[in-house]
C-alpha cells in the first residue's frame, strides 16, 4: 500500500501595534492586542473550529484508517489560551484520538536556524515542551518554519534527536527526481526527508477556488483520480499546506470543507492507498536517494527560497540586528524580555517588509497588516531600538551551557560598567 | 494707507507656511498704521479678523453666470498639474496633488444664483481653474473696496493681482516666498513659470524672502534689480511649545532632519553624514521627521549603509509632535538644496536646539549662531554634528545665543520694511 501523508501548518503571529519613535524607551507593550484577538476569533469561527470538528469526525468515522499531522506554533497557542481556548480544546481532542501526529518546530516560527544554532535548538526544544504539555506526544519528526531547509539545518536538526524532516520538494533541488520518495540529509543520511508535493498541495491550497482554473472546480472525486494516475512505484503524497487553507484561504462557499469531507473515502475506497503520519513513513521506509541541498530552500513563492523574509536590504538589516542582540538575551533571566525576544523573531514581521510585488504580491498583501514594506520596517525598527536598549540595562548572568531552565541559575553578575575599570587598572603594562 | 492684499490662505485653515508667514506680517503691518483687505479664495468666518478685514473671493458677486476661464489666462497655455507648483505645502495635500489629475476637458466656471464662483481653497485638483477664477474675482473686488496699493503673496496669486492692477490702475507689489526653481529644480513648470514671471514684471516692486531669492528673480527671471527688495521672514514670538516637556526615554543624543523629504531639502546629504558620523560615535540616534517622495529611497539607502539601528524614520509630524521632536533632539540639520527661506531652523533654535544650515538657504544670510555648510559638503556637515554632540563648549554657546537672535527676528521690522517699499511704490520711486 501506497501513503498519503497530510500535514497541516498553524499559525498565528503575534503583531505588533503602530510603534512610533517617540515610544522607544517609555513603553515596551508592543503588541496589537486587539487585531491579535479579533483575527484570531475571527479564523477559529470560520477555520480552526469547522475544519477541526469536520477532522475528528472524519477520524471517528473511519476508525483509525484517517490520518493527520498539524505543526503548531508557539505563538498560535499562547493566543488561543489567552483568546480562544476552545480552540486549544478542540486541537486536545483531536490529539486524544491518536490519529494525529504533532511535528515540533520553533517555538514562534522564527529563521532562527538561518542564523544561531543554539538558539534554534534552544527554540525547538521549548516548542516540544509545550507540544507535550498540552497534547501528550513527544515530537519526532522536524519541521521547520516555511520547510526552510539545507543540508546544514538538516544536521542540525539531526543532532537535537528527530529521525525526520519535512520540506519542499522544489524544482531546483529535485531535477527529474520525484518527492513522492523518502530521501536523506547529505550530511547525516540517517535523517529522513519528506518533501512536499507542491503541484497536488497548491492544488488544493492556492487554486481550489480559482475559477479561471482549467480545473475548476475541484471534487474530491478529480483529485483522488490524480493521485491514482500516479506512477504506481512513488510510495507516497506529501500533501502540506497551510490549515487556514480550509475556510479561510479558501472560503466555506468554495466547496472546500464538502471536498475535505468527501476526500478520505474517495482515497480509502479504491484500497490503494492509506493515510499515514511523517513518522509512520519514517519509519516504514528507507531513503531512497541522498539530497543536496547547499543553499536553504524553503517552500514560498516561485522561487522557493528565502527572498520573502530575507530577500532585500531592509529585511536583511532588520534579521542582523535582531541577531546581535542573541548573545546578550541569552545571559538575561526576564519572562518579559524572553518573550518580546521570541516574538520579534517571528517570521511574519519580515514578510511584511518584503518588496516583490510582481509574481507573488497578491499573496503577500493578503497577509500584511502595513500599508508598505517601508511602514513595516519603520515599525519593527523603532520596536527592535527599544527592545536593544532593555537588553542593554537588563542584569545579565553568565551563558550556561545548555541555556536551559531546568539548570540552576548562575549568580548575577553585578554590571560590566563597574567591574571592567578596575581590572583594566590593575593589569601591568 | 489701506492695502488690498491677495493671500491664498490664512490660519487657522493652513496647510503649509504660507499662511502662517502672511498672519505673521500682517498683525505686525496692522500695529503700524496699515489697513489691509486680506482677500482668500474662501473665507471660513473664523479667522482672526481683529486687526484686518478677511474677504472670501467666493462672497464675492461677480455679475455674470458662467465663463471659459481658459480665456481668463489666454495669452499663457493651459497645462496639467504635474510638478510641485505649491510653496509650502504639508504632504498630505502634497501627495493629494501630485496623484490628483485635473480634469482637463471642464473649463467652464459656473457660479451660483448670486453669481458668486465657488472655492475649495487648499491645493488640490482644479487648482489652475480656481486661480483663473480667482483673478475674474479680482476685478469685482476693486469696485467694492477702497485701497493704495495691491500686495500679493506668491504665484497663485498673481493673475489677480495682475487684474486688480489693470482694473484699478494702482500699484503693485509681489511678494516672493518661493519660486518655481526652488520647488521643482530645473525641471520647471513652464506655466508656471510664466505665470510668476508675468506676475513679477508687471509688479512695481517684488519683495523677496532672502538674497538668495532675489538672485534667482534677477537672473532667472528677467526682473530689474532695481525693484527687487530683500525683507527677511521672522518667527512668531509665541512659544507653542510651553507646557509641553518631553524626554526621550534612552541616553543616545538625537540629530534631526524635520522636513519634506523631496530633493530641494537634500535628505539624502543628511543620511551620508550621518554614515560618517556614526564611523566616530554610536551614542547616537538620527531621526529623519516628515515625508515626501524620496522616502522610500533614504530608507533603502539607510539599510543599504547599515545604520538602520541608528537612524529612524518617524512619518509625518503634526503639531505637538514636531514640539516633542525638538524637545529631544540635540542637533538640528537642514541640509536644503534650495530654500528660499527656511523657518524651521529658527523654531529649532528657539526650543534651544543647536543648527546647522546649508549655506544655500536665506535664513544663512542673517543667522550667525548657527553652523553654516554647503548642502553637497558631508563631511563638513558629519564634522559639525560630531563637534556639537561632543564638545559641550559648542553646545552652550550656541544655547545661549541662538534663542535671543531668533528673539531680535520680528514681524516688527519686516513690516517697517515693506511699509517703505509700499510709499516708494506708490510715490513711483
Amino acid at each position: 500500500m501506497r501513503n498519503i501523508c497530510l500535514y497541516f501548518q498553524v499559525h498565528q503571529p503575534y503583531r505588533f501595534r503602530t510603534y512610533r519613535f517617540f515610544d522607544i524607551g517609555h513603553d515596551y507593550q508592543y503588541y496589537d492586542d486587539f487585531s491579535n484577538r479579533s483575527i484570531l476569533q475571527k479564523i477559529t469561527k470560520k477555520c480552526y473550529l469547522p475544519t477541526n470538528t469536520l477532522l475528528l469526525d472524519l477520524i471517528n468515522k473511519n476508525k483509525g484508517k484517517f490520518k493527520v499531522s498539524f505543526s503548531i506554533t508557539g505563538c498560535f497557542l499562547e493566543q488561543c489560551k489567552k483568546y480562544s481556548p476552545e480552540t486549544l480544546k478542540s486541537f486536545q481532542d483531536l490529539a486524544a484520538t491518536g490519529c494525529v501526529e504533532f511535528l515540533a518546530e520553533t517555538y514562534s516560527h522564527s529563521l532562527v536556524s538561518l542564523k544561531n544554532e543554539k538558539e534554534f535548538a534552544y527554540q525547538v526544544k521549548a516548542h516540544s515542551r509545550l507540544i507535550e504539555e498540552l497534547f501528550g506526544q513527544k515530537p519526532t519528526v522536524f519541521r521547520n518554519t516555511e520547510l526552510v531547509y539545507s543540508d546544514n539545518i538538516g544536521e542540525q536538526v539531526y543532532k537535537m534527536g528527530f529521525k525526520a524532516m519535512l520540506s519542499e520538494g522544489a524544482k531546483h533541488i529535485l531535477g527529474w527526481k520525484s518527492p513522492n520518495f523518502v530521501y536523506c540529509n547529505a550530511k547525516v543520511p540517517k535523517l529522513k526527508l519528506l518533501l512536499r508535493n507542491f503541484k497536488l498541495s497548491d492544488d488544493i491550497a492556492y487554486r481550489f477556488s480559482n475559477q479561471d482554473w482549467s480545473e475548476w472546480p475541484l471534487t474530491a472525486q478529480k483529485f483522488s483520480s490524480w493521485i491514482h494516475e500516479i506512477d504506481k512505484k512513488d510510495e507516497l503524497i506529501n500533501l502540506f499546506m497551510d490549515y487556514e487553507t480550509f475556510g479561510e484561504h479558501q472560503w466555506e462557499g468554495s466547496g472546500i470543507f464538502e471536498f475535505l469531507k468527501a476526500f478520505p473515502a474517495e482515497i480509502l475506497s479504491k484500497k490503494q492507498f492509506v493515510f499515514s503520519t511523517p513518522s509512520e513513513i519514517a519509519s516504514k521506509y528507507e531513503p531512497m536517494a541522498v539530497l543536496n541541498v547547499e543553499h536553504p530552500i524553503s517552500w514560498a513563492d516561485e522561487e522557493r527560497d528565502l527572498t520573502a523574509w530575507l530577500g532585500n536590504n531592509l529585511q536583511r538589516e532588520a534579521f542582523d540586528n535582531l541577531y546581535n542582540l542573541a548573545d546578550d538575551v541569552a545571559q538575561i533571566d526576564d519572562k518579559s524580555i524572553k518573550q518580546d525576544w521570541y516574538n520579534l523573531q517571528t517570521s511574519d514581521h519580515f514578510y511584511y517588509m518584503c518588496t516583490k510585488y510582481f509574481s507573488d504580491g497578491a499573496v503577500h498583501q493578503y497577509f500584511n497588516p502595513f500599508k508598505s514594506p517601508y511602514d513595516a520596517f519603520i515599525n519593527y525598527m523603532n520596536i527592535l531600538s527599544d527592545f536593544t536598549e532593555r537588553v542593554k540595562k537588563a542584569p545579565k548572568h553568565a551563558l550556561s551551557p545548555l541555556q536551559d531552565e531546568s539548570v540552576e541559575k548562575p549568580k548575577v553578575i553585578k554590571e560590566k560598567k563597574n567591574a571592567n575599570p578596575k581590572v583594566e587598572k590593575a593589569k601591568p603594562k | 494707507m489701506k492695502v488690498l492684499m491677495f493671500g491664498w490662505e490664512f490660519p487657522p485653515h493652513i496647510s503649509g507656511g504660507l499662511g502662517t508667514a502672511c498672519y505673521g506680517l500682517t498683525k505686525a503691518l496692522a500695529t503700524q498704521d496699515v489697513e489691509m483687505i486680506f482677500i482668500v479664495p474662501k473665507a471660513y468666518g473664523d479667522e482672526d479678523q481683529c486687526q484686518m478685514n478677511i474677504v472670501g473671493a467666493n462672497t464675492i458677486p461677480i455679475g455674470i453666470k458662467r465663463f471659459n476661464f481658459k480665456d481668463v489666462m489666454k495669452e499663457m497655455s493651459y497645462v496639467e498639474l504635474g510638478s510641485n507648483l505649491i510653496p509650502y505645502v504639508n504632504e498630505d495635500e502634497y501627495y493629494n496633488i501630485i496623484n490628483k489629475r485635473v480634469e482637463s476637458e471642464k473649463f467652464i466656471s459656473q457660479t451660483n444664483e448670486n453669481t458668486c464662483l465657488t472655492f475649495n481653497g487648499g491645493y488640490g485638483g482644479g487648482l489652475m481653474q480656481e486661480v483663473a477664477n480667482y483673478a475674474v474675482v479680482a476685478k469685482s473686488l476693486v469696485e467694492m473696496f477702497d485701497f493704495d496699493i495691491i500686495h500679493a503673496h506668491d504665484w497663485l496669486t498673481y493673475p489677480a493681482a495682475i487684474a486688480a492692477k489693470e482694473a484699478s490702475g494702482k500699484p503693485l507689489v509681489i511678494h516672493v516666498h518661493a519660486t518655481e526653481f526652488d520647488r521643482s529644480g530645473e525641471n520647471v513648470n513652464q506655466y508656471v513659470y510664466d505665470i510668476e514671471r508675468a506676475g513679477m514684471h508687471f509688479a512695481d516692486k517684488v519683495i523677496t524672502v532672502s538674497n538668495l531669492t532675489r538672485g534667482i528673480v534677477v537672473n532667472r527671471y528677467g526682473v530689474d534689480e532695481e525693484k527687487v527688495i530683500t525683507v527677511y521672514n521672522a518667527v512668531e514670538k509665541v512659544n507653542e511649545s510651553e507646557g509641553i516637556h518631553f524626554e526621550k526615554g534612552f541616553d543616545d543624543k538625537i540629530v534631526t532632519f524635520l522636513g519634506r523629504i523631496t530633493f530641494q531639502k537634500g535628505p539624502e546629504y543628511f543620511v551620508e553624514a550621518a554614515y560618517k558620523v556614526l564611523q566616530r560615535t554610536q551614542n547616537v540616534k538620527f531621526v529623519m521627521a516628515g515625508s515626501g517622495d524620496m522616502l522610500e529611497k533614504m530608507i533603502q539607502r539607510v539599510a543599504e549603509l547599515g545604520i538602520s539601528s541608528k537612524f529612524f524614520f518617524t512619518g509625518f509630524l503634526k503639531g505637538d509632535d514636531v514640539v516633542k521632536m525638538l524637545n529631544i533632539s540635540d542637533v538640528y540639520v537642514m541640509p536644503s538644496v534650495s530654500e528660499p527661506f527656511g523657518i524651521s531652523p529658527l523654531e529649532a533654535m528657539r526650543s534651544n536646539v543647536p543648527v546647522i544650515i546649508s549655506k544655500q538657504s536665506g535664513v544663512s544670510e542673517i543667522l550667525k549662531h548657527a553652523i553654516k555648510v554647503d548642502f553637497w559638503d558631508i563631511d563638513a556637515m558629519a564634522d559639525a554634528i560630531y563637534g556639537i554632540l561632543q564638545y559641550s563648549g559648542l553646545n552652550i554657546m550656541f544655547k545661549e545665543h541662538a534663542k535671543d537672535e531668533v528673539d531680535s527676528l520680528k514681524w516688527d521690522n519686516a513690516a517697517l520694511k515693506i511699509k517703505d517699499v509700499y510709499s516708494d511704490a506708490i510715490n513711483g520711486r
